[in-house]
Formats: structure tokens, sequence, C-alpha cells
């Protein structure tokens, strides 16, 4: 196995004392494109703030690329982790596209990079999300879609070696979503350990090889995907559905668990010759 | 069916907001009898959220701009008419939760009130009406929190319960699940379809395709501006311009269309429980070796 990049032993949080919303976590992440799925309210997105050093453990430790995040600070981890928030308004605070990308590269390399720099990597960034003609615009006359990739953008100017993406499918109409699978796939040809959570589970089949579930602060499943995702039970008790591609195979007794169209046709024609 | 009555009239709207270079609706025309539910769909800026804003009277109250055409509920002119009237008649879930509360309430219970008490209801038809909405809604429990403390599913449910709770006529919802977990949009779905059969109006905004096709009767395919189509579902999904516009199809359709499989009708299936008939259906005449595997 490639070494974990980030580890969590023993992680147990509360906002309030004594009130933990997560509970007692041990995970560990590689490069495997990842999806974290659960019910509103699971824990999810506190389980990434703490990932990313917004949050330190109540109790337990997590470390990033072997640093524990309650040794350094969360702009030192910026260098290595980056966090695309779910709502681009608590992200989002300049006043043109390209000056809300460049803030982040002009401040955590501003000892030994140019302005310069900070400028081509966030053109290279924002070309990635398609909206380097944009530069000059202001970013709350992008459309929420727009600036949810717009804070993807962000993110990926900085070059950290680990992306989260916080529900990056909401807002998003079908071709947004297809092309947002896409940018993530180009991501991790380039290296990138991309974390999503995300309720969408069609797009979580489709694109993530590991998928894990949480609910109620813990972990209940953990696994590659089509594993995770055809134990109906654990699905249903984490108020998820199945994929819909999943759920038909399952009503027509497949034998497999088609995770895209492409899978269930092998499927179909292999189910075809053991009834027919 | 002479007694089914047009609930809303739309004909040769169209709408440019002040200051845009092109207009956002254009030459729309189309009716929604009583009793009706409407998807809309189309790509993000197709002009939804806008068709949206002009029935339930936003446009052009709150965003001014340029309006053409007729509007009409129950033969009256939306633009003109008295807003009290109309908003008994229209309630709209905005699509983003955060702009829905009024943040001039401290509690969850509050915000429910809030719009009942502008519409002067009885106190205690209020409480009743709140204490139902919240139970439905799964709030009663944080019926005493700040809005702002709330989950972003919870404030979901939220705004879609402050509306429901003033009991519309017309309900419009803007992507009213878009933060939701899965269970949470089947909840709000079945909502749905429980006011369907109380005989209220319904325009859903909505990119789950797989859901929407099971609760609505029929389409509207919104792109950039203009009304492309205004049918059932598997009209709508079974053309094959559908991929051009962008805007996606249930992915039991796009499935169907790669294996060739059409309903008796011609048409090809939108929904689970259709694919999973069909397919069936297959296995059971033994049809599969011509139809499909070659």
């Amino acid at each position: 196995m490639v070494d974990a990049i980030i580890k969590v032993d023993g992680l147990w949080f509360a906002y309030k004392e004594d009130e933990y919303v997560l509970q007692n976590i041990d995970i560990q992440f590689d490069d495997k494109p990842t999806a974290i799925v659960g019910q509103n309210g699971a824990g999810k997105t506190t389980f990434v703030k703490v990932l990313k050093g917004l949050l330190k453990p109540s109790k337990g430790d997590v470390w990033i690329a072997g640093t524990n995040t309650k040794e350094t600070t969360v702009a030192q981890l910026s260098k290595t982790i980056g966090l695309v928030f779910q709502n681009p308004s608590d992200q989002m605070f300049k006043s043109k596209v390209i000056d809300e990308v460049m803030f982040g590269p002009l401040n955590i390399w501003k000892d030994k990079k140019d302005k310069n720099f900070a400028y081509e990597q966030s053109v290279k960034a924002l070309k990635i999300v398609e909206l380097d003609n944009r530069l000059e615009e202001h970013p709350y006359d992008l459309t929420l879609s727009e600036r949810k990739l717009l804070c993807l953008a962000s993110i990926i100017a900085m070059d950290p070696k680990i992306i989260i993406l916080d529900e990056p499918t909401i807002a998003q109409d079908r071709f947004s979503t297809r092309k947002l699978a896409e940018i993530i796939k180009e991501l991790i040809k380039d290296g990138k350990v991309v974390l999503t959570i995300t309720h969408d589970m069609d797009f979580v089949a489709e694109n993530f090889e590991r998928t894990v579930i949480f609910y109620q602060g813990q972990v209940l499943d953990d696994g590659p995907t089509g594993k995770v995702l055809s134990n109906e039970e654990n699905v249903v008790t984490a108020h998820l559905e199945l994929p819909n591609l999943v759920k038909l195979a399952k009503a027509l007794d497949f034998k497999t668990t088609p995770l895209t169209i492409d899978d269930f046709i092998e499927g179909f024609s292999m189910y075809k010759k053991a009834e027919g | 069916m002479g007694n089914v009555s047009t609930k809303v009239s739309i004909e040769h709207l169209t709408y440019k907001y002040p200051f845009a270079e092109n207009v956002s609706l254009e030459d729309i025309t189309l009716s929604i009898d009583a009793g009706q539910s409407i998807g809309i769909i189309g790509r993000n800026g197709a002009g939804k959220s806008t068709l949206c804003y002009v029935l339930s009277g936003l446009i052009p109250r709150f965003f001014h701009g340029k309006i053409t055409g007729k509007v009409t509920i129950d033969g009256e002119d939306v633009p003109t008419m008295p807003i009290e009237r109309l908003i008994r008649k229209v309630g709209l879930v905005l699509q983003n939760p955060f702009s829905q509360i009024s943040g001039a309430k401290m509690t969850v219970y509050e915000e429910v009130a809030f719009g009942l008490e502008n519409l002067g209801i009885e106190k205690d038809e209020m409480h009743e009406r709140i204490d139902t909405v919240l139970r439905q809604f799964d709030l009663y429990k944080k019926k005493d929190e700040n809005p702002f403390e709330l989950s972003g599913g919870q404030l979901q449910r939220l705004a879609i319960a402050s509306v429901l709770v003033l009991k519309p006529e017309i309900l419009i919802l803007d992507e009213p699940t878009s933060q939701l977990d899965p269970r949470g949009t089947t909840e709000v779905f079945e909502t749905i379809s429980q006011l369907k059969t109380l005989g209220i109006t319904i325009l859903i905004v909505e990119h789950k395709f797989e859901k929407l096709v099971e609760y609505v009767d029929k389409i509207a395919l919104l792109h950039e501006g203009k009304l492309l189509g205004y049918d059932t579902a598997e009209h709508i999904f079974s053309t094959s311009e559908i991929e051009t516009y962008g805007v996606g199809q249930p992915i039991y359709t796009a499935l169907c269309k790669r294996m060739g499989l059409k309903k008796a009708n011609g048409y090809y299936p939108v929904s689970f429980g259709e694919t999973a008939a069909l397919m069936n259906g297959l296995k059971e005449s033994g049809m599969d070796r011509r139809t499909y595997d070659g």
C-alpha cells in the first residue's frame, strides 16, 4: 500500500463540551480518489475541517503528510491541503475573479515566489475550471455554479497535494457536474489526492474508487465503492440511497454491482446469458 | 375535460433584467391546469429561476427590468395583481435557503410564523399550522434554535416549511433538494406528491431527473431563455437533441438509449419502474437475442 498521506488516530471532536460530533475515528487516506457520504449532520464537514486544521481534535491526532495538525498552523498546512467550502460565500472576499484566486498563492509563497508567478498559477487554475476569460469580473456577478468553480480554482492555484471538495455538485446542472468530474480526473492525473463530500450517489459511483460512509459521527463503512454501495442495509441506515444503476441491477437480480452504464451493459449481457 | 381550469397562463412572455445585455426569457407561452405539477429543467442560466420570479411576482416588483407579454393566475394579471392577493395564491421557495430566511427572527418557530403574522392569521390557527409543518419537516425539535445555526439541509427544510405554512394554491420550488441527503430529497418529493393530492398546482425546478419524472405531469425545457419543449417526460427525454442542450437526461434514459431499448409506444423509458419493467419483460419474453446482445 502507498503511504498514507492522511492519518487519523482516535479522533474525537466536540463543538460544545462533551457533545461529540466525531467519535473515535481511525482512518487513513492514500492517493485513491475517495467519496465521503452520509446524511445531513453526520459529521462530514466537521471531519474535513479537522483534516484541514481549521478545527483541532478534542482528542486524538491527525497527521497530514507526516505533520501533526496540532503542531502547525493552518497557513502552513495550506501548502499541503486545500478545502473547497460548500458555500462559496464563506470563501470569497475579493472584488475581482483574478484577485480572489491570487490571494492564496500570494500569501503562502510570499517568501520565495513573486507576483508574476502567483498570477500565472492563478490563470492556469482558472483555465482548468474554464473561467480564465472572466478575470476582471466581480465574483458576485458569477452564477452560484461558477462561484463554486472559482473557489475550486482558488485552491488549485495554491497547488496543494490534497484537495478536499465539500458538496461540489450542489447548484451544478448535469453538464457542469460532468465538467466537474472531468476536472477531478485531471487533478488525480496530476497526482493530487482528491476527497469529495457529496450526496449525489450516481456521481460517487462513476468517479470515486473508494467510498467512506459517515453515520452519526462515526465511520459506518469504508472500502471499494462497488462493495460499499452494494451493501443496501448500510446505505439505507445512513439516509442514503443506492446509485440508480445499482438499484436497477438489484431489481433485476444482477450478480454484479454496476457503477457505470458500461458496467451495467456488461452485467446485463452476462445476466441474460445466465438467465436465458 | 371541461371541468379542468387553467390556473397559470403565460403568453409571449419576454423579460430582460435591468442593465442586462440580453433577455433572460424570450417569447415564452405555456399554460398550466389547476392541480398539475410541472418540472422545469434546463442548464444553469437557462431562465428557470427567472421564470419562477415572474410567476411569484418578484419580477417586476423586486427585480425591475423590461417585461412584455401576459402572465395570469386564475385569469388575473400577475405583474399588477395586489400583492396581498398574490401572496395567498403563490408561494416561492428560493434556490438558496439562506436568501429565504428573513434574518429578522431569532427562532425557527418565529421564522415560520413570520409570513402568517403578516397575513393576519388567527393565533390559534397559526400555532396549529406551525406545529404541523414543523413536524412534517422534522424541525419540531429545532423550534427554539436560531435559523442560522441550522445545517444546510435543515435550513432548506425550514425554507420550504415557511412557505407551505401559508397554504399557497400554487407552490413554486426552485431546486428545493439541492442541500439534502438522498432520504431528505425523497421526503421532499413525497411531501410534494401529498400536496398534489390536495389539488395544489406545483412547479419545481430540479436537476435530479430520476426523482423528478416520478412526480410531475409535464416538463418544461428551457434553453437560453426560450421554451424548447413542454410535454411529458418521455417526449422531452426521448428526443436526440436533448443532449445537445447540455441539459442531461435521466440515467435510465441514457442507459436505454445506449442499449436501444424502447417502450411499446416508441419512447424511451425515463423512470426506474419503466426501465425495470422493460428489462424484466425482455427476460420473460426471451426477446433479448433479437433486440439486444446480437
